[in-house]
């Protein structure tokens, strides 16, 4: 079987990234000793930091500040050139000038969520008890927990009242964790393809990815940097299986087909002869340049422990009781990661609990990720919140 | 509407007010200043964006999927839902009134739809396409075949609109379920109120819509 060629490893080493982790290349804020971050497995995370990004101009009264929430593998690079992969930011489709979030207009906040890789305190970093990277005795965090640390950034920054919260997935997951949190903080929100609380199905997608990681044998035991090497091949294996859950069966067969890769006949072996395969092999390859395995760990058992009902008696309503937020979810017809009836359920609650919502479900066929790709309705629908006044008074 | 190029009866464009529709003016007129209003069936959010200019917080629901977009990327609270089958998701008394605009004849269930308006709302709005006009009468009496108007020209094969009424039976619908009527009026094709002090079945007659404004009857 000469022809079978494995998930190559990363061109370059993933040097860049590492050095991300505690010296990024964007803003960063600082918190020391004396400021820990209570996290909800009940440690206080000190010292520790947060990596930012701004776009746009705070104004006088401090009542346009927009934070966006990044996704599972997303950063706080939203509308810059990536410092590790040199491509444009993750979201160049919804922020921007002319974008319905728009610097012009808006003091736009992005930052890496803690337990990420990109600057925040995460695995990656280095442990400043030990001087080595954090590992597996980085403590398990959650959504409240990264929401807890954006909240001690906004107050670094000096606002009190975000204008609007935004995010996709696991940005979206903030984003109701926000309003459930600091409902006073938050003047309004924009909510895409997400849910309260993580499904069954989804626990069991994220379980397949971990255990692709730790079954790399250079895993070690999560102590692959003092060991120096990086299981590429199970993180790329666990990128693989997400993103075929982040696209949908029709996506798949109008992109690819079962059309051939560079080739007309199949060659009889297990390379990747089919144009999905190859595309999923690039996708698993580039990806594990960029992130971190243990990050992929910590980040995707945040998600599994997400549910916001949990914390309300099981009562989802009961999250919202007299919320002043105004909210706008939005859903796509063929993602079935986080499918439309998640967001129904939402709607539901907070139709119940008298809140202001607004939902939309996008007819598209791009799955799950349509929330990060160019589609026109979807965009139209998210200059919602520029409809609205901006934020009342923090006072 | 593409429909509307091959078929004879030309549309009759509602007669406007300062911008905004006459009827939509008559039910706006209908709400108490500082209210909360649902509006079930909300369409393109015409009347929402009418009450929210009087600084009424207005809500909806409505079931196409563009009529529901154009109005959230509007800024308008819609959600995508049905009368049918999503207003059993909402709380008793969460609004002061809920508004059903030209959609009862196209529920499932009308008698369902109107219980659950009054379980929400302290009071209901709703208005119909009354079965009773003249004009109808005259098509069915006269041409034999199922009456279409400028406002509801669609055939019987193709028509969203499955349980029509006149004015007559959605009155005697009220007292069936104890609903009370604290206001009724009759509108003509073009959305204006037929002239008050009439007889019902002058309305029933001469109206092409009923308007009616509703809340609970006391005597249950």
């Amino acid at each position: 079987m000469s022809n079978v060629r494995p998930i190559p490893s990363p061109q370059t080493p993933s040097d860049d990234r590492a050095h991300e982790a505690d010296h990024p290349s964007s803003l960063v804020a600082k918190f020391g000793m004396d400021q820990p971050l209570k996290l909800d497995c009940g440690v206080d995370l000190a010292p520790f930091q947060i990596a930012y990004q701004t776009y746009g101009e705070l104004n006088a009264d401090r009542s346009n500040a927009i934070l966006v929430c990044h996704a599972l593998t997303g950063d706080q690079h939203v509308n810059n050139i990536h410092p590790v992969t040199g491509k444009p930011g993750w979201w160049e489709t919804m922020v921007g000038v002319g974008r319905p979030i728009d610097p012009d207009k808006y003091f736009i906040i992005c930052s890496n969520v803690i337990g990420g890789c990109m600057g925040s305190t995460g695995p990656a970093s280095s442990n400043p008890a030990t001087g080595k990277v954090w590992g597996l005795d980085f403590p398990i965090i959650t959504i409240p927990d990264m929401v807890r640390a954006q909240a001690m950034l906004i107050d670094r920054l000096g606002i009190n009242t975000l204008f609007c919260v935004v995010g996709g997935s696991m940005g979206g997951m903030q984003v109701l964790q926000w309003t459930a949190a600091y409902p006073e903080r938050v003047f309004s929100t924009l909510a895409i393809a997400c849910s309260t609380r993580h499904s069954a199905q989804n626990i069991a997608f994220h379980e397949l990815g971990r255990q692709a990681v730790m079954a790399d044998p250079d895993w070690r035991g999560g102590r692959y940097v003092d060991e120096d090497t990086h299981p590429h091949r199970g993180l790329a294996v666990a990128r693989m299986a997400a993103h075929i859950t982040y696209l949908s069966d029709a996506a798949l067969h109008r992109k690819f087909g079962r059309r051939m890769q560079d080739r007309e006949l199949p060659t009889f072996s297990f390379d990747a002869d089919f144009q999905v395969e190859s595309y999923l092999r690039y996708q698993g390859s580039s990806f594990v340049e960029r992130f971190d395995a243990n990050s992929y760990l910590y980040l995707t058992r945040a998600m599994d422990y997400f549910d916001i009902a949990a914390d309300h008696n099981g009562v989802l309503a009961k999250a919202f009781t007299g919320i002043q937020t105004r909210f706008c979810v939005v859903s796509f017809t063929s993602d079935w990661l986080f499918p439309t009836s998640e967001s129904r359920a939402l709607v539901h609650a907070l139709n119940a609990s008298s809140a202001r919502v607004s939902f939309a479900e996008i007819e598209t066929d791009r799955g799950h990720d349509a929330f990060l790709l160019d589609v026109p309705e979807f965009l139209e629908i998210s200059r919602a919140p520029s409809c609205w006044p901006q934020a009342r008074r923090a006072d | 509407m593409s429909m509307q190029q091959t078929l004879p009866l030309p549309g009759v464009a509602p007669e406007r007010t300062g911008g905004y529709r006459t009827d939509h003016l008559l039910v706006a007129d209908m709400v108490r200043p500082g209210s909360r209003v649902l509006d079930v069936g909300c369409g393109d959010g015409e009347l929402l964006q009418l009450l929210e200019s009087r600084g009424i917080d207005g809500r909806g629901i409505e079931l196409s999927r563009e009529g529901v977009n154009g109005c959230v990327a509007k800024g308008l609270a819609v959600v995508q839902g049905d009368a049918d089958t999503d207003l059993v998701n909402y709380p008793d008394d969460a609004f002061d009134y809920v508004i059903l605009s030209q959609t009862l004849q196209a529920t499932r269930q009308p008698k369902v739809v109107l219980e659950n308006l009054l379980r929400i709302g302290q009071r209901a709005i709703v208005s119909f396409p009354n079965f009773g006009f003249w004009k109808m009468r005259l098509q069915l009496l006269i041409g034999g075949h199922m009456p279409r108007t400028e406002n509801l020209p669609a055939s019987w094969y193709d028509t969203s609109n499955i349980h029509f009424c006149t004015i007559k039976d959605f009155v005697q619908l009220c007292e069936e379920i104890n609903v009370k009527m604290e206001r009724a009026v009759a509108l003509d094709l073009y959305g204006r109120p037929v002239p008050l002090n009439l007889p019902w079945w002058v309305w029933n007659m001469f109206g092409e819509q009923g308007v009616f404004l509703l809340s609970r009857g006391g005597g249950k």
